[in-house]
């Protein structure tokens, strides 16, 4: 797996890539935003899409679209041939063992809904625990509160200490007996803290615990390569990977994916249907029933080119010179604290100001043209950890610059002038 | 100062100083009538509590809770603007106020001109729909407060 901070030295002057020719992709970056320039650092919610993401879909609607796999006509095998390249994409971009084992679904949060249905539905029994950790989006906690409802199971949270990390020692004393399942992000969405999944899923394994990584906020900074990692299942979204919305992944090994039951039955997930008896259809598209999102897929395909081309290495380096950067000229602000000050952090600042409601932060920011979010990010756990009903956060993404770091300080200069005196 | 005019708009100096130095924001002993409410955007929460005499006149209006300036500020002004009112009259600075906050048409409003000129001071929100919710927060607990009882 590439690392974030591979002994990079914050001076990013050039060098990485240029910064402004990638600018130059990102139509929207170019919109003015209440009469100033946008400084979109929000990309933790969702990044913003390159002008080849959009070609890509634009005209595989244009040129090439059909229904895929029932069509013997041209069009309908042209599209199967695109869905299905795009699939293989994925599968080189995770480094997955076979393309079967990678399958399309609408977001990371269903991907994840899906792992909870029907590998709790084959696996998991009354009083077994399924174990999580106090950094997890919603969409890696309630799916299994969910399940608990369904099927009585234990849901375990692994604690997180003050800088935001999720010590490795207090996961691996939770892996229990009962223990089927650890499902955790690899990068926290309201910290940025990177977790150590290798040597979780390692000390998970050991305690024979299958594992869900939750890539959504990582592999737009790190990539993942999965038979590395030996993880489980592996899920991320489209979207925070420069793609479309509607488009997800799930990563399944394949012997778990073939013991596991279909997540929704319909067309294209069978081999062949009767009242008395339907056979399901092997992988992936046992998994995919319905129509899927074709276009998003290709258009997905189209993203990981984009990042392949530009170096996830070379873009995680240069996320970390601006983390670095938007770090020490926000640790400057005297009423200003940063939440989540792990040693390793992925592009994701969050922080709180003395007496000023995030809210009120936000809306000053943003008259400046300053896009950032404010609130609880889907994580309200990691806020109750923190005592703050919310706060701020600032997130980088490959085309944002020192210059909007400094965009971003200014604002908050001002943010004190006008709240704290 | 650099800022935009608009944000001058929705920050004004007054709404600044009552985000900062709230009047009101204290527990009421005597209350008679008190409300609670959440603004499910942010989490933010809001009590009022007011004391009605037995003529039916607002004799005192508190409010406790952790929230933005805005919301803060409006709660505070509103303390300040119902004392002296009657539960008719306040609900009519609410339609007045909401008129206000979220830009409908604002109904005729009797003998209650410098109450007005005082709440128009928050018309900036209407700009900014997420915030129309903080300013009106304390505005729709206060009328729940007074339902509550009966008033």
């Amino acid at each position: 797996m590439r690392a974030v901070d591979s002994g990079y030295e914050p001076t990013h002057n050039g060098a990485l890539y240029d910064v402004e020719a990638v600018r130059a992709d990102f139509p929207i970056l170019h919109r003015p935003v209440r009469g100033r320039p946008l400084v979109y650092l929000d990309t933790a919610a969702s990044a913003q899409k390159p002008a080849q993401v959009i070609e890509a879909e634009r005209s595989f609607y244009a040129e090439d679209y059909a229904n895929i796999h029932r069509g013997l006509y041209f069009l309908s095998q042209r599209a199967t041939e695109r869905y299905d390249a795009a699939r293989r994409k994925v599968k080189v971009f995770l480094n997955a063992r076979h393309e079967h084992e990678i399958v399309f679904t609408r977001s990371a949060t269903e991907a994840i809904n899906l792992v909870a249905a029907s590998f709790g539905e084959a696996f998991l029994q009354e009083g077994d625990e399924v174990l999580i950790t106090g950094l997890e989006h919603h969409s890696n906690i309630v799916p299994w509160q969910l399940l608990r409802q369904k099927k009585g199971i234990l849901l375990k949270v692994a604690p997180v200490n003050d800088v935001g990390e999720v010590p490795l020692d207090d996961f691996t004393r939770l892996l229990g007996p009962r223990t089927r399942l650890a499902a955790f992000t690899q990068v926290s969405n309201a910290l940025g803290t990177v977790l150590p999944v290798a040597p979780m899923i390692r000390a998970a394994h050991a305690a024979g615990v299958k594992v869900l990584i939750d890539g959504a906020q990582s592999v737009a900074h790190m990539g993942a390569d999965v038979q590395a990692l030996d993880c489980d299942f592996f899920v991320f979204s489209g979207h925070k990977l420069y793609g479309p919305t509607g488009i997800g992944v799930l990563y399944g090994k394949e012997a778990l994916l073939d013991a596991m039951p279909p997540y929704q039955g319909g067309g294209d997930m069978i081999a062949s249907v009767s009242f008395e008896k339907t056979t399901f259809a092997p992988l992936p598209a046992k998994f995919e029933a319905g129509t899927p999102a074709i276009a998003q897929a290709v258009a997905l395909g189209a993203a990981i080119d984009y990042l392949t081309h530009l170096g996830l290495d070379r873009i995680g380096a240069h996320e970390a010179g601006l983390l670095g950067d938007a770090t020490a000229r926000l640790s400057a602000i005297d009423s200003l604290a940063i939440l989540g000050t792990a040693p390793h952090k992925a592009s994701v600042i969050s922080f709180v100001m003395d007496g000023v409601h995030p809210h009120d932060i936000a809306q000053v920011l943003d008259s400046r043209g300053v896009a950032v979010r404010a609130g609880h990010h889907c994580a309200q756990p990691v806020m109750a950890r923190f005592g703050v009903p919310a706060t701020v956060r600032a997130s980088f993404g490959l085309y944002n610059t020192s210059a909007e770091v400094d965009a971003l300080a200014e604002a908050l200069e001002r943010v004190e002038t006008l709240f704290v005196r | 100062m650099s800022d935009p005019s608009d944000l001058r708009d929705l920050y004004q100096e007054v709404i600044l100083d009552h985000g900062r130095h709230p009047r009101n924001r204290r527990v009421m002993a005597n209350r008679s009538h008190m409300a609670r409410s959440e603004n499910p955007s942010c989490g933010d929460e809001v009590v009022v509590s007011l004391e009605i005499d037995n003529r039916g006149v607002i004799r005192d209006v508190a409010f406790g809770g952790q929230s933005c300036a805005i919301a803060t500020a409006s709660a505070s002004l509103m303390t300040e603007v119902l004392v002296g009112k009657t539960p008719a009259q306040a609900k009519s600075l609410f339609d007045r106020f909401h008129a206000l906050a979220a830009g409908g048409v604002e109904p005729p409003l009797d003998g209650m001109d410098a109450e007005r000129e005082r709440l128009a001071m928050l018309s900036g929100v209407r700009d900014y729909p997420v915030r129309v919710k903080c300013a009106t927060l304390a505005w729709h607990t206060m009328l729940a407060a007074l339902e509550n009882q009966g008033a």
